[in-house]
């Protein structure tokens, strides 16, 4: 960690497909907090192609920002048309660090022999390193080698990486993978000037095929294997050599990046070094990862943009990192595809009203073509908000189905593991035992009512027992990753003071019972001096105000066969945590959620939860 | 090649447009610079790699993997025919040999002793690249292509299906807001493209294709039609590679939409020239947008290529309402308030108040208008 006295004043951009994003970190009073904030269009592409003119106008916004805030002409952060770092006090800054998705971001092709196994792995060591995954080929796959050939030709991924067998095993499946990517000869997708960078991450016994079969064709590359033994994984070595070559070959192809590269720089034990470019997913995966660590606990975020959603966790007392990206999930360019991956009937359960079918699929393709638009009319915020919800929810799916224990490895059984029953390859996500639920993304953080964004969290990722959720306001995750590389210190008091906005905390018991039985007794002393106390019948809603910073003390005992976390029926006394929205009583029921399929019955149902979250203006509900 | 994307889309009556004509691999330039081309004619050229064909050659010897080498007749790199040998056994005292011959023409492209698999590989495949519009060769890149630049009508479409056409402009609605029957298409618009006004249906698209016709200008097209048509939903707007037979350009959106009466009139204006169409359509960072270009008579000192150009949102300028209400509807801006207003959904956006067509006055998120320039 760098000598964080020095740090005063840090700039930091995320330089994204369409916006490059930078924010003012200072040192203010003994603390860390991000103070300004700027904008300006991504210029990668044609006319500029120099992505370092957007980053230059995002930071000259920044410091007109800044002269403006501190009334002080003489802020200057740009000098002869580059970020100016100076180790001066009071003149230019003292760090600037930078994330990148520009371009698309960094496009992989994974290979395992059994896409289940080894095949996982790596699309595990990919994902972890902020990569996209295009296709997994496995030598199980069910495609016939000359399909698979094909497919590598096709991609033109950034780089691949490959992957396959335990050390010591046999080699032919990995041989035979090999064999096919040096027949597809596939070229890169920037610049066809250079060799296709390929990392070999499998069987060791099989490097020196490897080398023989690929080593004159691709730029090759050779680590430790990732997955050793089939009981254990080591993604480390595969997932730096992907951040290596990110920055060598597909960041100093993209245009401007040399330079940018040259610009990001910051104090590591007294001297003023390079600070690698992250991919942008890659430094979000860091920021959670050191948030978990620091709090000890259990994090889940999400990020719904226009085109993708990704989803990020920490879980286990190991803080195992996960990342999924569900790449055709998302609220613009891909919303189309939400609608084909839900179905029609899927969105409309979460709608109170009647709408013509031709006309809400016209409506979806209009946005898909003009992603831009906002909702101006209420009943279209409405139905965007139910799409949202279904993208989260198929996004958490994918994502609790990879998160998930190493399948295929021989699991020591206790006699009590015998009776629970868990077995290899089990998801790892544990939504009771979950801390903080974080939600990003277009959708989630300009949404009219912060209430919105809760009852979006909720319906999609169906928290169970005492939930935190909040918001990235203006998804500050990806700079405050990659700031951790110089400043751990910094990077978390942003987080907890300016990145997240606390919304409450969501109360539901486990379990189903019959409607109107009592499913949770509450009392809860409340913030403002007020006891709540309620027999709350099954499948309402309540929400009680509880402000920023605030905490209620809660006796919740469930109902006969409901558990909140102390075991079915179990009271427990606890600390609930306020926010901008306040604290979320749920009793509609988890494993199984059920919403009822006629809408005589579900439209009623919505109505009155959505007046109790306060969703939307009266005159709709 | 399409165009990237700037807001509000280019409807204009004259524009120097360049475009590059690139191979997808290194290969030959057919033309030189300051060449005349036509639409039709081929610029450059290579070859694709042949497909290659996994072939297990110890399988079919009936051997292991590390004792092909001795049976082989022939090598990496070698040329073969069809049914030629590529390797036998010796069999047993000169008897019940087993030989192997090859499936395809081609060449060996690697033996492997580990995995026993041989990799052979087809022909290689010719791709050629047209001028796609009528116009000069300002710029050839080595090996990799060229740049045509010409004088043009432009339209820029805002959603289309399928590749690179050209054809005649026929006019088959009257007016913008028309919706064709299928009836109106016969024998005459072969080859030609066809402007419908706010709707092409279903059942026009079909009409379209038996007739042969190249491609269709429309106003609107809907959700379920286009579902119907190419039997699947488009799920991520990716458009472009369609094997109908024909291309499709949009121009406003999806439902029955009027087309915008500059597009319409300039369309009509150009009745019986040759325009060069496309439907591809990505709609992310490095935006394709679907063209109509209609090339028009130059001097070649003319082809001077403006700077592009941001339009401005001005009090006075005409816009068109791209998102409900009044989604399509064309006005004028009559006033910009700085503060964020709260619309309906209560959202808090930055508006443009406005005079729509119909008379009706207006308030707008910005998000939800085009500049459309006069």
């Amino acid at each position: 960690m760098g000598n964080t006295q020095k740090l005063k004043r840090i700039i930091a951009t995320d330089c994204g497909s369409t916006t490059t994003k930078s924010i003012l970190i200072e040192y203010v009073d003994g603390e860390y907090r991000q103070t300004v904030r700027g904008e300006a269009p991504t210029t990668v592409e044609k006319p500029l192609n120099d992505v370092t003119r957007g980053v230059v106008n995002a930071v000259t916004e920044l410091e007109e920002l800044a002269r403006l805030k501190y009334n002080d002409d003489s802020i200057k952060f740009i000098k002869d048309e580059a970020i100016w770092l100076t180790e001066k006090e009071g003149e230019g800054v003292d760090a600037y660090v930078s994330t990148s998705s520009a371009g698309g971001g960094l496009q992989m092709m994974v290979t395992g022999v059994v896409a289940k196994m080894t095949g996982e792995s790596a699309e595990r060591a990919a994902l972890g390193a902020g990569a996209i995954v295009m296709d997994l080929i496995a030598s199980n796959d069910k495609r016939a080698n000359y399909e698979k050939i094909e497919r590598i030709r096709q991609l033109r991924p950034d780089m691949i990486l490959m992957a396959g067998g335990v050390d010591g095993g046999t080699t032919k499946h990995v041989a035979e993978l090999a064999e096919l990517v040096g027949a597809a000869d596939p070229k890169p997708r920037l610049g066809s000037s250079y060799k296709l960078p390929v990392i070999y991450a499998g069987n060791t016994s099989a490097q020196d095929i490897i080398k023989e079969t690929l080593g004159n064709k691709t730029d090759l590359i050779i680590t430790e294997n990732l997955r050793p033994t089939l009981d254990r994984e080591n993604l480390g070595p595969a997932r730096d050599k992907i951040h290596d070559l990110f920055m060598e070959h597909v960041m100093a192809q993209a245009p401007g990046y040399n330079k940018l590269m040259g610009w990001t720089k910051g104090p590591i034990d007294g001297k003023l070094v390079n600070i690698p470019i992250m991919p942008t997913p890659a430094a979000v995966g860091n920021i959670m990862q050191t948030i978990a660590k620091i709090n000890d606990i259990e994090v889940l975020g999400v990020d719904i943009g226009g085109a993708t959603t990704d989803v990020f966790s920490v879980f286990t007392e190991h803080k195992v990192f996960n990342r999924t990206v569900s790449a055709n999930l998302g609220m613009s360019y891909s919303i189309s595809n939400v609608l084909a991956t839900a179905g029609l009937q899927n969105i409309l359960r979460w709608v109170p009203f009647d709408i013509d079918e031709s006309e809400l699929l016209n409506m979806i393709k209009n946005k898909m073509i003009r992603p831009t638009t906002i909702p101006q009319k209420l009943e279209e915020l409405i139905l965007e908000q139910a799409i949202a919800k279904e993208a989260l929810r198929y996004a958490f799916i994918q994502h609790k189905e990879f998160a998930a224990g190493l399948k295929g490895g021989q699991k020591k059984r206790e006699i009590a593991d015998a009776f629970a029953q868990t077995a290899s390859g089990a998801s790892i996500v544990n939504l009771m035992t979950l801390d903080l639920l974080v939600g990003s993304g277009g959708v989630m953080s300009h949404a009219p009512r912060r209430n919105q964004s809760v009852m979006m969290l909720i319906d999609s990722f169906l928290p169970e027992g005492i939930t935190r959720l909040a918001v990235d306001s203006i998804f500050m995750m990806p700079q405050l990753g990659v700031l951790a590389e110089i400043s751990e210190k910094a990077a978390t008091e942003v987080f907890e003071k300016d990145c997240l906005i606390y919304l409450g905390s969501c109360v539901a018991p486990v379990g189903a019972m019959k409607q109107g039985k009592i499913a949770l007794h509450a009392k809860i002393k409340l913030p403002n001096g007020k006891t709540f106390e309620e027999n709350i019948p099954f499948g309402e809603v309540r929400l009680l105000p509880c402000g920023v910073g605030e905490v209620a003390k809660a006796t919740l005992k469930p109902g006969r066969g409901l558990n909140i976390g102390e075991g079915k029926g179990q009271e427990m006394d606890c600390d609930l945590h306020g926010g901008v929205v306040g604290i979320v009583l749920d009793t509609r029921g988890r494993q199984p959620f059920n919403l009822p399929v006629e809408a005589a019955k579900r439209v009623p149902l919505l109505k009155k939860w959505m007046k109790e979250f306060k969703v939307y203006p009266e005159e709709r509900e | 090649m399409a165009q990237a994307y700037s807001p509000g889309l280019t409807v204009t009556k004259s524009i120097v447009l360049k475009k590059d004509r690139i191979l997808p691999l290194k290969g030959k330039v057919l033309v030189k610079k300051g060449d005349k081309v036509k639409a039709e004619d081929i610029v450059a050229e290579t070859l694709l790699p042949g497909k290659v064909l996994p072939f297990n050659l110890s399988n079919k010897l009936g051997v292991t993997a590390d004792l092909i080498g001795q049976y082989l007749k022939v090598k990496a790199g070698d040329k073969i025919k069809k049914g030629q040998v590529m390797a036998v056994t010796n069999g047993f005292l000169g008897f019940f040999k087993t030989s192997v011959k090859s499936p395809i023409d081609g060449e060996i492209e690697s033996i492997s002793k580990i995995t026993g698999q041989m990799l052979l590989r087809e022909p290689r495949i010719p791709i050629q690249v047209k001028a796609f519009i009528d116009g000069i060769v300002v710029d050839v890149i080595k090996e990799e292509g060229v740049v045509i630049e010409n004088k043009s009508a432009y339209i820029q479409g805002i959603f289309g299906l399928s590749g690179e056409r050209s054809g005649e402009i026929k006019m088959l609605a009257d007016s913008p807001d028309e919706v064709i029957k299928p009836d109106k298409i016969d024998d005459s618009c072969k080859d030609k493209v066809i402007v419908c006004g706010a709707l092409v249906s279903y059942d026009v698209i079909k009409k379209a294709q038996k007739v042969g016709v190249s491609g269709i200008i429309s106003g609107g097209i809907d959700d379920q039609d286009l579902k119907k048509l190419l039997g699947y939903n488009i799920g991520v707007a990716i458009t472009g590679h369609e094997n109908i037979g024909l291309t499709i350009v949009v121009t406003e959106g999806f439902g029955i939409i009027k087309m915008a009466n500059n597009t319409f009139s300039l369309l009509k204006s150009f009745e019986g020239h040759k325009a060069s169409i496309h439907g591809i359509t990505q709609i992310r960072a490095g935006v394709m947008r679907p063209e109509i270009i209609i090339p028009i008579e130059f001097k070649e000192d003319e082809l001077k290529a403006e700077e592009p150009k941001m339009a401005t949102l001005e009090i006075g300028t005409t816009i068109r309402v791209i998102r409900q209400p009044n989604f399509g509807l064309i006005g004028k801006v009559t006033g910009l308030p700085e503060k964020l207003t709260k619309v309906e959904s209560e959202t808090m956006v930055r508006i443009l108040e406005a005079e729509l067509e119909t008379g009706e006055k207006v308030t707008i998120p910005r998000a939800n208008v085009e500049v459309i320039e006069d």
